[in-house]
Formats: C-alpha cells, sequence, structure tokens
C-alpha cells in the first residue's frame, strides 16, 4: 500500500482528517524549506504538498505567483525540488510528499527520467495541474508502475463522467478544487463544497482532499467536516510574504496557523 | 497522389503537438466551445453572417497587390504583397475576432476577454465586442502597454477595459496567463477570444479556420491576376496565426514554398530573440505541445522582439508540425534586418507596414533576389504600420 493510501486509512479509523500544507519549494530562498517541513510535521500536519517553481503559474492566484517568483530568482528548479524531498526523506520516512506543479520542468526533463526520479527521492504523489487525464496516460502509468500516486484535480464544473475517469487513472486522493478561480481566491461557498462532494462521492471512493480558498481555523473545519482532507496554501505563504525581513517569524506564523487548524480540525 | 491533408486529430493533436493541456475547471468550458465551434462551422446561417460582416464590416477580400517597383528593385522575383493591413482595424487580426464574437453571441456569452502583444489583437477584439454591446477586458503586458500607447487608447476608446499585466516579463506570455486566470473564474458567462493558433485544441484549428479566408483569396486571386499557383509564400510568425492563414490552403499544393519568418531580436546567437522554430525545444506552455523558449530546467525563457507582436516563447502547434515534417521552412530577421524591410516597402511601395509584417518583408528581401523573374511570391502583409510609429522614432533617435 502506498504510504498516502496508508495515511489516508490510518486517519478514517482514527476519524481525523488529513491536514495537507502546500508550499512553493524555495520560497522565500532554498534554506528555508526543509526546516519548515519538519516543523509542519512536528505541528501535526499529515502530507505536505511541495510546490515546483514555475515561471508561468497559469493556475495561481497572486500570492503563490510571487512565491514561484522568489523561488526562481534562487534558481530552485524540478531537479532540486527532488534532491530536497530526498533530503527530507532521510530523517523522516512517515510524512507523505506529493509534489504540485506544472508540466512543462516534467516535459523538459522527461517523463521516464522524471518518474525515476521521483522514485529515487521516495516521493509519494505528483499532481501536474495542467495535465488533464486525456493527455497524462503515460505519465500515469509511469508513476504508477514505481508505486507514485498520480494525483487529479477535480472543479465545481466537472461532470459525473470526468469524475470516473479522474477515478480510474488518479490514485492516492483526489483534489477538489473548490472554487472557480485561481490559488488564493476568496469566494469559498461551502454548500456549494457539500453538494459537490456528494456527487464526487458517488463515482469514486477515492479520498477527496479540498483546497483553494481555505484561509483559517474556522474554514478548515468546516471543509474537514465535508472532505477527507484540507489543503492550505496561500494563506501560508501570505505569512512569508509578509516577513521577509524575519522568516524566524514567518516559520513561527506559519506553524501557529497550522497548529490552529489541526486543533479546529480535532475537535 | 498523397492523402490530403487534414490535421488536427479530434483531439486536437498535429503529431505529438497541440493537445489540451489545461487545469480541469477550463476543460467544461472548451468542451462546450469545441462542440459549438463544429456545430457552427457546418451551419449555413452562421456562415452566411460570418461572410456577411467579413465582406461588409472587415472589408474583405483583401486585394492582392503585385509590388512591381519593389519587385524590380529587388530583381528577381514578382512579389505579392496580400494586404491584410487594408483591413478594418489595420491587421488580419479581425478575421478571427469577427468569427469568435458570432461564436460567443451564439453561445449567449455575455462577456469578452482577451490577451494581447501589440494590441492589434486586442483592438480587433474591442472592435468587435462594442458591435455586439459586450463587455470586454483586454490583458496586456506592462511593457506593451508602455510601447504600444496608442493602441491601448484605441481600446478604451472602443469601450474595453485594459488591464496591466505586472507579472513575469510583463509581455504577451503573461497577458495570456493572466487571460486565462480570468477565464477559470468567470468560465459560466465568459468567452475567451484567444488571437493566435495557440492555446488548447480547439484554438488552433479554429483560429486558423477563421484565419483561412487569406489564403483562400490569395490562391483565387493569384490564379485570375497570373494563371498560376505562386512558388512561394512568406509570412511572420509570433504564434502564427497570419501565416496559417495563408499557408494553410495550399498546403496539399507542394510545389508552393511555405517560409515562416520568426523573430531573432537581437540576433539568434545572443539569446535576446523570439524564434522557438529556429532554436527552441518541445515543451507545454498555455495549452499546447509545441516549439518552446524555455530553459534546461523547464522554466520559460523571456524573450526579446523590437515587435511587440512576435515577442512570446511559443508558436503554434501547428507549425511546430509543418516545421517537423519538413513541409514548411522556418527562418528568423533580426530587428535591424525588419527595420531595413520597413523602410524599403515604405519608399518603394507607398506602404508602411507593421513591424511583425516588417519581418516578413526583410526575408522577401532576401528570398527575392535568388529567384527567378516570371517566379512568384505572396507575402503576407498583415498589418499596418500606424501603431510603430513611436517605437520606429525612437529606435531612431527621432523626437515625434
Amino acid at each position: 500500500m502506498s504510504r498516502l493510501a496508508a495515511k489516508f486509512e490510518a486517519l478514517s479509523k482514527a476519524g481525523r482528517k488529513a491536514l495537507i500544507p502546500f508550499i512553493t519549494t524555495g520560497d522565500p530562498n532554498p534554506e528555508f524549506t526543509l526546516p519548515l517541513m519538519h516543523a509542519m510535521v512536528a505541528a501535526g500536519v499529515d502530507i505536505i504538498e511541495l510546490g515546483i517553481p514555475f515561471s508561468d503559474p497559469m493556475a495561481d492566484g497572486p500570492v503563490i505567483q510571487r512565491a514561484s517568483e522568489r523561488a526562481l530568482e534562487h534558481k530552485m528548479s524540478l531537479r532540486r525540488v527532488l534532491a530536497l524531498a530526498g533530503e527530507f526523506r532521510k530523517t523522516d520516512q512517515h510524512t507523505p510528499i506529493v509534489l504540485m506543479g506544472y508540466v512543462n520542468p516534467i516535459e523538459t526533463l522527461g517523463y521516464e527520467n522524471f518518474a525515476d526520479a521521483a522514485k529515487r527521492a521516495d516521493v509519494d504523489g505528483v499532481l501536474t495541474v495542467d495535465l488533464p487525464p486525456e493527455e497524462a496516460s503515460q505519465y500515469g502509468a509511469l508513476l504508477k508502475a514505481r508505486g507514485i500516486d498520480p494525483i487529479f484535480l477535480l472543479a465545481p464544473n466537472s461532470s459525473d463522467d470526468r469524475i470516473q475517469k479522474m477515478d480510474a487513472i488518479g490514485s492516492g486522493y483526489l483534489y477538489y478544487v473548490s472554487l472557480k478561480g485561481v490559488t488564493g481566491a476568496g469566494h469559498l461557498n461551502i454548500a456549494d463544497v457539500e453538494a459537490k462532494l456528494q456527487q464526487i462521492r458517488a463515482n469514486t471512493r477515492l479520498p477527496i482532499a479540498i483546497g483553494f480558498g481555505v484561509k483559517d481555523a474556522e474554514v478548515s473545519k468546516t471543509i474537514a467536516n465535508i472532505g477527507d482532507g484540507v489543503v492550505i496554501g496561500s494563506a501560508l505563504i501570505s505569512k512569508i510574504e509578509a516577513n521577509l525581513d524575519n522568516l524566524a517569524v514567518a516559520q513561527h506564523e506559519i506553524i501557529a496557523l497550522l497548529t490552529a487548524m489541526r486543533l479546529a480540525m480535532d475537535t | 497522389m498523397t492523402e490530403k491533408y487534414n490535421m488536427p486529430d479530434e483531439h486536437g493533436h498535429f503529431g505529438v503537438y497541440g493537445g489540451i493541456f489545461v487545469a480541469e475547471t477550463l476543460i467544461p468550458p472548451i468542451q462546450e466551445l469545441n462542440e459549438a465551434y463544429q456545430r457552427y462551422l457546418k451551419d449555413p446561417d452562421f456562415i452566411a453572417e460570418l461572410s456577411d460582416d467579413l465582406k461588409n464590416y472587415v472589408g474583405r477580400p483583401s486585394p492582392l497587390y503585385h509590388a512591381e517597383r519593389w519587385s524590380r528593385n529587388l530583381g528577381g522575383a514578382q512579389i505579392y504583397l496580400k494586404r491584410e493591413d487594408l483591413n478594418h482595424t489595420g491587421a488580419h487580426k479581425v478575421n478571427n475576432t469577427v468569427g469568435q464574437a458570432l461564436l460567443a453571441k451564439r453561445m449567449g456569452k455575455t462577456r469578452i476577454i482577451a490577451e494581447t502583444g501589440a494590441g492589434q489583437h486586442g483592438v480587433a477584439t474591442a472592435t468587435v465586442a462594442a458591435r455586439l454591446g459586450l463587455e470586454c477586458v483586454v490583458y496586456m503586458g506592462a511593457v506593451d502597454v508602455a510601447r504600444q500607447a496608442l493602441n491601448v487608447y484605441r481600446m478604451k476608446l472602443l469601450g474595453a477595459t485594459v488591464v496591466a499585466v505586472e507579472s513575469g516579463s510583463k509581455t504577451l506570455k503573461d497577458a495570456l496567463n493572466e487571460a486565462l486566470r480570468d477565464w477559470v473564474t468567470n468560465v459560466d458567462n465568459t468567452f475567451y477570444i484567444i488571437g493566435t493558433v495557440a492555446g488548447p485544441h480547439p484554438y488552433p484549428a479554429m483560429v486558423r479556420d477563421f484565419q483561412t479566408v487569406i489564403g483562400h483569396e490569395a490562391k483565387q486571386q493569384c490564379l485570375e491576376m497570373t494563371g498560376r499557383l505562386p512558388d512561394a509564400l512568406v509570412a511572420c510568425v509570433g504564434g502564427g496565426s497570419n501565416a496559417i492563414g495563408l499557408f494553410h490552403p495550399f498546403i496539399d499544393d507542394s510545389s508552393v514554398a511555405m517560409y515562416g519568418v520568426e523573430a531573432a531580436g537581437d540576433g539568434i546567437e545572443t539569446g535576446r530573440h523570439s524564434a522557438p522554430l529556429s532554436a527552441g525545444k518541445r515543451g507545454v506552455l498555455h495549452g499546447n505541445r509545441t516549439y518552446l523558449m524555455s530553459d534546461e530546467d523547464g522554466e520559460i525563457i523571456e524573450t526579446h522582439s523590437i515587435s511587440a507582436g512576435l515577442d512570446y516563447p511559443g508558436v503554434g502547434p501547428e507549425h511546430a508540425w509543418l516545421k517537423d515534417s519538413g513541409r514548411a521552412h522556418y527562418v528568423s530577421i533580426t530587428d535591424t534586418e525588419a527595420l531595413g524591410g520597413f523602410h524599403a516597402l515604405t519608399k518603394m511601395e507607398g506602404i508602411i507596414p507593421a513591424l511583425e509584417s516588417s519581418h516578413a518583408m526583410a526575408y522577401t528581401m532576401k528570398l527575392a533576389p535568388a529567384m527567378k523573374k516570371d517566379d512568384i511570391i505572396i507575402v503576407n502583409l498583415s498589418g499596418r504600420g500606424d501603431k510603430d510609429m513611436h517605437t520606429i522614432a525612437q529606435r531612431e533617435g527621432i523626437e515625434l
């Protein structure tokens, strides 16, 4: 069983939901990321989504765009993200790591090379925002052959047919984009999310993580009651952006927010 | 007899190129668009309305003009200019926006968005939106807003909101990113009019289909004027819509050579250029697989061209296919050479071309002298140069 599947199974048995932070690797500099990952695990997160910086992040709002730009200024790259994930794994064999990014860096490295490198780094899942299932059959097979879960997005306008497609090609979990918009947008509608989750559950048994628009402990609690996991990204990265001159404070504020979310989700 | 050219396949693939590479939220609107496009392309009422608009609003057919003095001066092939500069709004872009706007209207969309580089596509979009009474938002890189101030003003006069995009390199690619972000947020009521033969399927095929009026007319006009097909076609290539519009109706005519002219900027060897077909590699950006300018990590490289309309790191997937298959040739022209083409046409024929089209003119100056006097070249004069007066004056140290 993959690390992700095992994680969701254990959480389910314990009656808990996954807390999944997203951070852009190398934001605001490459030295900041690894200690932050370990600190987040200590604060009780279940899975870490590591963003692969890209020059043209079409699905991201301004906060994650700027995070990508800061990371790229330090020459962060897919290769270095993989190296950092491998570094993390040396001291943490339990926390699943999911790489999240856009397809061009993977295409440039080569799909098979990438799958091999991800395996070597002991990465657990890969989510490629602009690679829908129609274009992903070879990529999905390469990852699965190495025990890595290809994770796909679902959107508020995804049909039954689409959800079934993701169910067939995806594994680990499905990532439900809770609103029509970019990351960090502010118009999450809980009733809509609830209704959509019913439709999704009718078409897949994979765990559902919900992201886009989760900003605080209160929302994470509500979302946790609906899905199997809560993804938080822009709200964390905002803490980095607000404290670029004092990164110890940035880390402290990120951990404080995650701790509050953990508490809210568990009670 | 070879098989008739029939690209793309039903999934939008031109060989390995093209396809649909977008976030999940955009899949349903793209499917909806594809269904509408397939349906209306065969709908007699739609075709009649489009033909009427092209004739009476755009001013088609555009002339095919024999540039006799310039041909004589160059001392080689006879040069014929396809006068897309004479269209309403001054460039070929309107052929496509008229078509997509009619689609938007039939699909019941009330809001139009577009990206623009030089501003020609933005103006052509704002124009059709004004005519149909649709809300219009145009995304334009902040760098381009500064160097194409006149077109920004035109769009505003036409009632469009122009959003200056400050992210990334602040040029056309970033405008496209921002337009995609708008679309993903407003999918229900918004129609995205992409201005070139790039983007996810069906855009490369659909924009091409709206632009092939250029090649169909040119073919008929050439036959009427000279009794035969041309020997060569020349067109500039940024995203590649004017080039594919001219080339496509000639693809099965194997005697007709095709030359797509990319922007070499300061020179291919300097790295400061916008020539992915000449010096790029395969990749995925903005919804399709194509040739791209990206570094060894797959990050997109900033491009450079004196011409804002060619300043783009990708190119339409059909051009990528035509390059690999050898059917079309792709060459490049530097900023300095393009200015030479600009001045030559202006002085020789009294026609001021856009900086984009000037790249095609400059390549024609290399090609024509090497051909016979009874050979025929059709060059796509894709736009007029009024918008570029400030850029050229500034470059040449003249204060207006």
